[in-house]
């Protein structure tokens, strides 16, 4: 009966000295799973349920089960599967690992498993308090647990950390919760080697050390991991993945490794990997060689077995048929040659527009049914649309000159967004692709007006049309447009998209207004397929289908059981997140007031650049720089940002855009709990900051949180500061945007609107970063790399208008009085309070080391009329600007 | 150290045997369970045999008193179905409070007469937990897999209230027996431990299982060693099987269990399997001379008896467990 760790499900598992590394099933796993998530979204219980007896009769001796996902309800979805697996006693069998990134979600599980399960996973990332109290109920429900080597300043990525961290974790399980420390298990991170950065190439080694260090200090528990992260690198060669997995098995186990989550299926027999392939894999692992990395990865091309084709092969397509030609060209968005195709193809019809029905629609459908398949990416598409373009372009004056008219076009959709919202990147996007379907698109431009909307829609007699917008008050917009539309009894289907919209609101807010179809587009490629069903010949059914999809959702979306309880604005006052102010160090910056920036070197924000939101743009989804290497849209992620690149230097050489900015640093105190007071240097009142404060009720001891929070009230007698900030690089963008669609060139023209956000938000951590260091210099010794600012690893924030924290877009108004804004750098608010130019970012500083980023989440009546008594306005006007906050009546 | 702690380490424990079948040979009608109190009471009351203790305490009092003079070391509450989920079937969910109380007060007043007479041998009162008459780990429909009649807080709830008002009653012990779902034991220990947390209190805990059938699988399908792991995290006084089996088959399993388990080791089984009547045909001589083979192992260290046993049965039990000693623990140096 030594201390070993025990688990149970139907039958027992005991994990001895003498035990074999036990394997984690890991298909029952949402987020590692397409198939299974499929299966539990469309509620296929019995083949899902298969895929657990699968892994157990595979061999599997714990059973991991995941529901993370943003689609479903994971808490209703776990106890369910659970219950279901409890049914089958050959699944039953084993114990289960109930995983989840949400605590109520692992609770519900370990309410419903009889046996000892495993929970996946707790850590210190949320602070001590929450980690004794989830430890302690874990305990008392009878659970083992994973711990994450994870704290509150972030996840350990080296050695050092590592070991601190679950040292520290082990000493409160132990120590303070009493929990078995047979029960521990440590995850102490497994990262991906050979990514090509140096802090990456001591992720096995440091993992393998710390395993050693783990079973050699903390004794009776035990280290787990999940073991395809290692080979992240690797994507798309199994046989280098495989090799790796095993290896890295092998030297993790020799390290005292007891579990891991491994998928069998890849995993190659450490005695049966090839020498020469298991050296370069292991001179990775175990950092033997600096050259490692460089040498696997081209050791890798070779057991690939796939060598890049040479420069005669590359042109052999040259030799096929026109048509072959033409459709290779718009597929793969060469237009080198499309002239002189289309050229021979003219010569060979009757009339030019053959060419165009013919040739080219027929290459432009490869298009299409590729992208509609998934196996075309959105640049791609837009880069097929600017070859068809040319093509179109150079065809127009034969066309003209016989004069027989217009191409017959599958379509005509009016394109717009909003009034009061200057973004446009997603409508270009969209008006693109659906272009090179065949539609005629009328684009109005971005801050269209809703009698401009109807007018050119009736004038133009449109088929359909599409709504976009960003910002929250564009909502109410497109709700006011279908109300209209409806007045006038007009029977276009309207098209909702934007980053802003949502299914949710489009079916509760927008539908019921407008007799005739709503649907909401949340990506370009949905955007074909939808126009397509509701232009075909008998679309009754399909609009009915969209009809009744909506009211369904709009009836359980109102039904839901769930209401949420709010408190009192007076009693969320009362429960404010109180900083003790004697003990904290607050720094007077060392230049208070306005300071402007005329012209900023470009070439500065190079290095505070985020891309991963650019390549999201583009319907690209992962985190830069992995997605380069992504298996799926790795490929042309590398391409997208090679021609970014291109883009960016020319901007960089030519100085195509400006960077300008304002901020101020100045003093300030909050009053009556959530306003913040700020002061001239005399110490005289300047204006006020309105916040707002959460009222979800919380757990006991949660604070409910207002940006106020974190700065000194003005009782205290205490001085304290903030500070405002708004940043462009907008100017000179809509001329070469402008440029590049004269050219023909969309894809250039929406890159060039995307390059300009993220450069504009790189100017806004850079000069965060230049006020922390510089200006206020409360953090003169930070050292952060790009990674850890995007992070946010920072002491201070800066929340923004409009977003999560601080939704109130009528603040803007504010920091534009006490920065002079427009005067100073020619930023506008339009009606809306949208910035323009668009690739602008607005916003607060906030340097108290307790300030943290959070979301209002919703509010009720009592803090609407107060927040209208506080803002000077009526409770309609500040209904109007806060309704998406408000909590339904 | 309690009391009873220092007692198990000297000797075997004997537990008492049946209340059920002990009650019902006083054949007491409907009135006689209603008493005065519920003499209008708009449902059936016969049967409700936890009511007793307030409605016909002397009858209980006497049970108890019976298994002491037999020789018992402890004695259960009258209270197996003391939850507001098995008496909802009663609708009598308000009496749950009461009726523990008043259990838990009767048998201890009995148990201090027998301590008081004879300090040298004290007596001990272990309130008794029972599985209520819902699972929350299996389905009652078949054709609904993933539906369940009770949840782990509903469980968890009942027994707290049941476990506040036997403590409030004042028993030494708390006894969570006839395990047919382990997920329902784990919920009486959860609510266990919340009253231990929150009144800052240690009470030792006693848990039993019951192995239905020749499988050697609790009604929910755990083995004997997953039982035994899925109970084992909180510091138990005691862990055993009751009921279903004789003497006899229980012996296989509980020589397993008193193998793999760092707690003190209980049993209390049926005298025999029932005949085809349902009635017990061992005679308490041949239940015995099974126990006897539990001592000889040195496998057990509280022994008593479940459906079918009497006084006698329990007289013939602990006339032998005097000439042996105790199962050991074996004692561990942790780290």
């Amino acid at each position: 009966m030594g201390r070993y760790l025990k688990l149970s499900g139907l039958e027992p598992l005991v994990v001895t000295p003498e035990s074999n590394f036990i394997n984690v099933g890991e298909r029952t796993n949402v987020t590692g799973s397409r198939k299974f998530l499929r299966l539990i979204k469309e509620q296929k219980f019995d083949e899902a349920l298969e895929v657990a007896r699968h892994q157990v009769e595979g061999g599997a001796q714990i059973l991991d089960v995941n529901m993370d996902e943003g689609m479903l309800d994971g808490k209703e979805a776990m106890v369910h599967f659970l219950n279901l697996i409890a049914s089958e006693p050959d699944i039953a069998r084993i114990p289960i690992m109930i995983d989840s990134s949400k605590w109520e979600i692992i609770e519900a599980g370990l309410q419903v498993v009889q046996g000892k399960a495993v929970v996946n996973s707790i850590s210190l990332k949320e602070g001590e308090e929450e980690f004794i109290r989830q430890a302690k109920l874990i305990k008392r429900y009878g659970a083992a647990t994973i711990v994450m080597a994870f704290d509150e300043v972030g996840q350990a990525d080296n050695y050092k950390r590592r070991i601190e961290i679950c040292a520290r974790s082990y000493r409160i399980l132990v120590d303070n919760v009493g929990f078995a420390a047979e029960d521990i298990i440590f995850d102490p991170n497994i990262f991906p080697v050979a990514t090509g950065m140096e802090e990456h190439r001591k992720n096995a080694v440091d993992f393998f050390n710390a395993t050693k260090w783990i079973r050699e200090n903390l004794p009776y528990a035990h280290v787990s991991g999940g073991v395809s992260n290692v080979s992240f690198s690797f994507r798309g060669n199994n046989t280098v993945r495989e090799a790796m997995h095993s290896a890295f098995l092998y030297h993790a186990i020799q390290n005292g490794m007891t579990m891991g989550i491994v998928n069998p299926a890849m995993l190659e027999v450490y005695d049966d990997i090839p020498k020469d392939l298991l050296e370069h894999v292991e001179d990775v692992l175990l950092n033997r060689r600096d050259d490692a990395t460089e040498r696997l990865l081209e050791f890798a091309e070779t057991v690939k077995g796939t060598k890049k084709q040479d420069e005669s092969k590359a042109l052999e397509w040259r030799s096929n048929s026109l048509q072959e030609r033409i459709t290779h060209s718009l597929v793969k968005g060469i237009d080198a040659f499309i002239e002189t195709d289309v050229e021979e193809a003219r010569q060979s019809v009757s009339k030019p527009i053959e060419v165009i029905e013919g040739h080219l629609m027929t290459g432009m459908n490869v298009v299409g049914d590729l992208f509609g398949s998934g196996k075309m990416f959105l640049p791609q598409v837009v880069k097929s649309a600017r070859v068809m373009k040319k093509a179109v372009a150079y065809l127009q004056p034969y066309i003209e000159a016989e004069k027989d008219g217009k191409a017959q076009s599958a379509g005509k959709i009016l394109m717009a967004t909003v009034k009061g919202d200057v973004h446009d990147i997603g409508k270009n996007i969209v008006s693109v692709v659906l272009g090179c379907n065949n539609y005629e698109i009328v684009d109005l431009g971005v801050m269209v007006p809703p009698e401009k909307i109807i007018e050119a829609a009736q004038k133009e007699q449109v088929d359909v049309i599409g709504l976009s917008g960003l910002i929250t008050p564009s909502l109410d917009e497109m709700v006011y447009l279908a109300t209209e539309m409806d007045k006038q009894d007009m029977d276009i289907p309207l098209l909702i998209g934007g980053a802003t919209t949502s299914r949710a609101h489009t079916a509760v807010k927008i539908a019921p207004k407008y007799q005739n179809t709503v649907v909401h587009v949340n990506d370009a490629s949905r955007a074909v397929t939808v126009v397509g069903n509701l232009l075909q010949n008998n679309n009754k059914i399909y609009k009915n289908e969209i009809r009744e999809e909506y009211d369904r959702f709009r009836e359980q979306f109102l039904s839901r059981g769930k209401q949420k309880e709010y408190i009192s604005i007076e009693e969320a006052r009362d429960r404010k997140y109180k900083i003790n102010w004697e003990d904290t160090k607050i720094t007077k910056p060392k230049q208070l007031g306005v300071q402007v920036i005329e012209d900023l070197d470009l070439d500065k924000l190079l290095d505070y650049i985020d891309w991963s939101p650019f390549f999201r743009s583009w319907d690209l989804h992962g985190k830069f720089p992995n997605i380069l290497i992504d298996d799926i849209v790795g490929e042309q992620a590398s391409e997208l940002y090679e021609d970014v690149k291109v883009l960016l230097n020319d901007i960089l050489d030519k100085k195509l855009l400006k960077a300008k900015a304002v901020f101020g640093l100045f003093p300030a105190n909050t009053i009556n709990d959530d306003d913040i007071e700020i002061y001239d240097e005399k110490g005289k009142l300047k204006n006020t900051f309105l916040t707002l404060r959460q009222q979800l009720k919380k757990r006991e001891g949660v604070p409910s949180l207002a940006l106020a929070d974190f700065i000194a009230p003005k009782d205290s007698g205490i001085q304290d500061y903030i500070g405002c900030f708004c940043v462009t690089t907008g100017f000179g963008t809509d001329a070469l945007a402008t440029q590049f669609e004269k050219d023909n060139d969309d894809y250039n023209s929406i890159m060039v609107k995307a390059l300009a956000d993220r450069l504009a938000e790189a100017f806004a951590e850079y000069l965060h970063q230049d006020v922390r260091k510089n200006h206020w210099a409360y953090a003169i010794n930070e050292d952060l790399s790009n990674e850890d600012l995007i992070k946010e690893t920072y002491k201070g924030i800066r929340p923004a208008p409009g977003y999560p924290a601080c939704p109130d877009h009528l603040e803007k108004e504010t920091i534009w009085k006490v920065l002079q804004v427009e005067e100073q750098i020619g930023v506008k608010l339009t009606e809306s309070l949208a910035m323009w130019p668009a690739a602008s970012v607005s916003g607060y500083y906030f340097a108290n080391e307790d300030a943290k980023y959070f979301g209002l989440g919703k509010i009720t009546q009592d803090q609407l009329e107060d927040y209208a008594k506080r803002r000077v306005i009526s409770v309609e006007k500040a209904k109007k600007w806060l309704n998406p906050n408000l909590v339904e009546a | 150290m309690s009391d009873i702690h220092k007692e198990i380490q000297k000797r075997i424990l004997v537990l008492d045997g049946a209340m059920g079948t002990m009650l019902q040979r006083h054949n007491f009608s409907e009135e006689d369970f209603r008493g005065e109190r519920f003499k209008d009471f708009h449902l059936p009351l016969k049967g409700n045999n936890d009511l007793l203790s307030i409605t016909q305490p002397n009858a209980v009092k006497d049970v108890h008193r019976q298994y002491f003079e037999a020789g018992a070391d402890i004695v259960e509450t009258n209270t197996f179905s003391g939850t507001t989920i098995a008496m909802a079937d009663y609708q009598m969910e308000d009496l749950v409070y009461e009726l523990n109380y008043q259990s838990a007060k009767i048998a201890k007043e009995v148990a201090d007469e027998f301590t008081f007479a004879n300090p040298e041998k004290p007596r001990f009162v272990a309130g008794s937990i029972g599985p209520t008459n819902r699972t929350a780990s299996l389905s009652p429909d078949v054709n609904r897999p993933e539906y369940r009649a009770v949840s782990f807080d509903e469980l968890r709830i009942a027994y707290k209230q049941q476990v506040e008002a036997l403590i409030d009653g004042g028993v030494d012990v708390l006894f969570v027996e006839t395990i047919f779902d382990t997920l329902n034991a784990k919920a009486a220990l959860f609510a266990i431990e919340e009253v231990k947390d929150e009144r800052e209190l240690d009470i030792p805990v006693m848990v039993s299982g019951t192995i239905t059938d020749a499988s050697g699988r609790t009604l929910s399908g755990q083995t004997v060693e997953a039982f035994l792991i899925s109970v084992s995290h909180i510091d138990l006084l005691s862990v055993g099987f009751n009921c279903a089996l004789g003497a006899e088959q229980i012996q296989p399993y509980l020589k397993r269990l008193s193998r793999e388990t760092k707690f003190y080791t209980s049993a209390h089984p049926n005298a025999g399997l029932p005949n085809a009547f349902g009635e017990y045909d061992q005679t308490p001589e041949e239940m015995r001379d099974f126990i006897r083979n539990y001592l000889e192992e040195g496998i057990i260290n509280i022994i008593g008896g479940c459906c079918g046993t009497d006084p006698s049965y329990i007289k013939e039990i602990a006339d032998i467990v005097k000439e042996y000693k105790p199962r050991q623990l074996e004692t561990e140096v942790y780290g």
